[in-house]
């Protein structure tokens, strides 16, 4: 497929500008550009050909299963995307008054209202863009929170089955990482985390369930054992689906918390985001978070303000507006209940999914909570056949490819997270698909090391492109 | 040579230690793409991160075995980090001159028996 600038041909436009009504206005020299700049020229209708043969050859929630563990890649209510469009949330400018936006503000004050009754916490910020922007704001504010108390404490402490933007967001706040090991079930092993605890301890980041897809029962432990330090905790939200509408993180004892509204409140992923990663805290840390907050006032108007030790802006204007139009719907469409509902059935899925796999499950004794991990690496032993290869071998069945090779704690790994969208025929569906591309590790070996064969583009020498990567021309 | 239980090696020549990875640990990563060498002059401490590997799989930390100031890099693991793949027990990454060893470090037999109970 030629790329939209291979197909550009000069002078080509897919629009034409009306004829000016009023005199042309000249820039000075020193405003103008010496050199056209390079867009590509094309017309409509090889504009429109591009892009649906691009849509045409990617692979999303719409087109079928998207299992692809602790991204949460739950269908997105196409009732989103109406209420996006209205005219009345499309056609603002950021810069306009106050007065003409009173709708839309008061959408971010019942969503940001919303959060708080899904989180527990005391207040929350919809600035973030996605889930490592909300980890990077959230951390600025537990390091702020200790600054202003005279404390310089500077470590931030990550299981080592944590999600690896933790480690890089702590990093980018200029703290200082203590990993600990997890026990065999991916919890925090408490003898540890008393060892490292200290009065330079800032804080622990924590997913909950873990990357296993298991809900660390020592939480209120946990908890105690940071809080009695002087440290913060850290929720990451990444896996919330897994218990929204049925436990809240400010109850788990939980002082900051991100959410990834791309994920768990079915606003679009990946190539069709952009994310949003608002961020909760705790009555004692409401005077950092970012501004501007919205607020209702007593006459039932809406406004900004500024909290009074913000850590300042962490975006542009208000954060991805858009994304939070289409959060909001959702929480209103599902209610208290069905939101409780659709946790239920993410966590049903997942353990319907985790018992048609089990022989391959890595913990066949445990129920999980909305995703579980298979461990190829007995099929890897005895068949040459690695995770890799089997998840390449369902994308030639139709199935988006699992997480592989995360959490680290698990050889071979393939984690799986079908969400609570997926009906039974489909998670038995590819649960079969899945065992037969097992069964043919042991028959046809070379045919999943080549796998996929039908796919838009085949395998990659995916060494070559780490190693040697060719970015432009 | 002398191994640890996070799989690195340590050979001591002359007052300098060598250190790189056992074959078990570079087949465990598969296929290595970049190696984040130590700075000339760092100091290394035992069960620490001394540097960072990144495979096609995921991205690990070297631990230190041995405590010092490194004195010398393998610049060729820059260019070519494969050469962990094709021979990691002949592949030096770093070495530090008068290191204090770790004393909780394996010869081959121990380390092949430990190997066994993973």
């Amino acid at each position: 497929m030629k790329t939209v600038f291979e197909l550009s041909k000069e002078g080509r436009s897919a629009y034409q500008v009306p004829s000016l009504a009023v005199a042309e206005y000249k820039l000075g020299e020193e405003f103008l550009t010496q050199a056209p700049a390079e867009l590509p020229e094309v017309d409509e209708v090889t504009l429109v050909r591009h892009y649906t043969e691009l849509s045409n050859n990617a692979y999303g929630v719409d087109n079928g299963f998207y299992p692809l563990g602790s991204c949460t890649m739950k269908y997105n209510p196409k009732v989103n995307e109406i209420t996006a469009s209205l005219n009345g949330f499309t056609n603002l400018h950021p810069l306009q008054k106050k007065r003409d936006i009173q709708g839309s503000l008061e959408l971010m004050y019942r969503l940001q209202e919303s959060l708080k009754a899904i989180t527990g916490m005391a207040g929350v910020s919809l600035q973030p863009a996605a889930g490592a922007h909300g980890e990077y704001t959230g951390l600025k504010i537990i390091k702020k929170y200790h600054r202003l108390r005279g404390d310089n404490r500077n470590k931030i402490i990550v299981p080592d089955s944590a999600h690896g933007t933790n480690p890089a967001s702590s990093t980018l706040c200029g703290m200082q990482i203590v990993n600990i090991p997890s026990t065999a079930d991916g919890l925090v092993d408490i003898e540890a985390l008393k060892a490292v605890c200290d009065e330079n301890t800032a804080g622990l980041m924590l997913t909950n369930p873990n990357t296993l897809g298991i809900f660390d029962k020592n939480i209120l432990e946990i908890s105690k054992i940071v809080h009695d330090v002087g440290g913060l905790l850290y929720y990451d939200g990444a896996n919330l689906n897994a218990v929204m509408g049925v436990a809240r993180p400010a109850d788990m004892g939980f002082d900051v918390v991100h959410l990834n509204l791309h994920k768990t409140f079915a606003t679009p992923h990946g190539g069709g985001g952009p994310g949003s990663g608002p961020v909760g805290v705790c009555e004692k840390l409401v005077e950092y978070l970012p501004n501007p907050v919205v607020v209702k006032d007593k006459s039932g108007s809406y406004s900004f303000t500024e909290p009074e030790n913000s850590i300042g802006q962490v975006k542009a204007f208000y954060g991805n507006f858009n994304v939070l139009v289409k959060a909001y719907t959702y929480i209103l469409v599902l209610g208290k209940e069905g939101i409780r509902n659709g946790t239920e059935m993410a966590v049903l899925n997942a353990n319907y999914l985790k018992k048609l796999l089990e022989k391959y499950d890595y913990k066949k004794d445990q129920p999980c909570m909305h995703e579980f991990v298979l461990s190829m690496k007995k099929v890897h032993d005895e068949t040459g056949v690695s995770a890799l290869d089997v998840a390449k071998a369902m994308i030639d069945g139709g199935i988006h490819p699992p997480t592989m090779y995360f959490p680290n704690i698990v050889a071979e790994a393939l984690m799986f997270e079908p969400t609570e969208t997926e009906s039974k025929e489909t998670l038995e569906w590819a649960a079969n698909l899945i065992l037969s591309i097992i069964d043919e590790a042991y028959t046809n070996p070379e045919k999943l090391h080549n796998a996929p064969a039908k796919a838009y583009i085949e395998r990659p020498d995916e060494v070559k492109a780490a190693r040697d990567p060719k970015v432009s021309e | 040579m002398k191994y640890s239980k996070t799989h690195e090696w340590v050979k001591t020549e002359g007052g300098v230690a060598f250190i790189g990875i056992s074959d078990y640990a570079q087949k465990e990563m598969g296929d290595i793409v970049y190696v984040e060498l130590p700075e000339i002059g760092a100091s290394v401490t035992i069960n620490e991160s001394a540097c960072e590997l990144e495979s096609v799989k995921a991205v690990a930390p070297v631990e230190s075995p041995v405590t010092g100031v490194v004195s010398e890099v393998n610049g060729a693991l820059e260019d070519d980090p494969a050469l962990l793949n094709s021979d990691a027990e002949n592949c030096w990454i770093y070495k530090v001159e008068n290191p204090v060893l770790s004393g909780d470090l394996m010869d081959e037999e121990e380390y092949l028996n430990y190997l066994k109970t993973l």
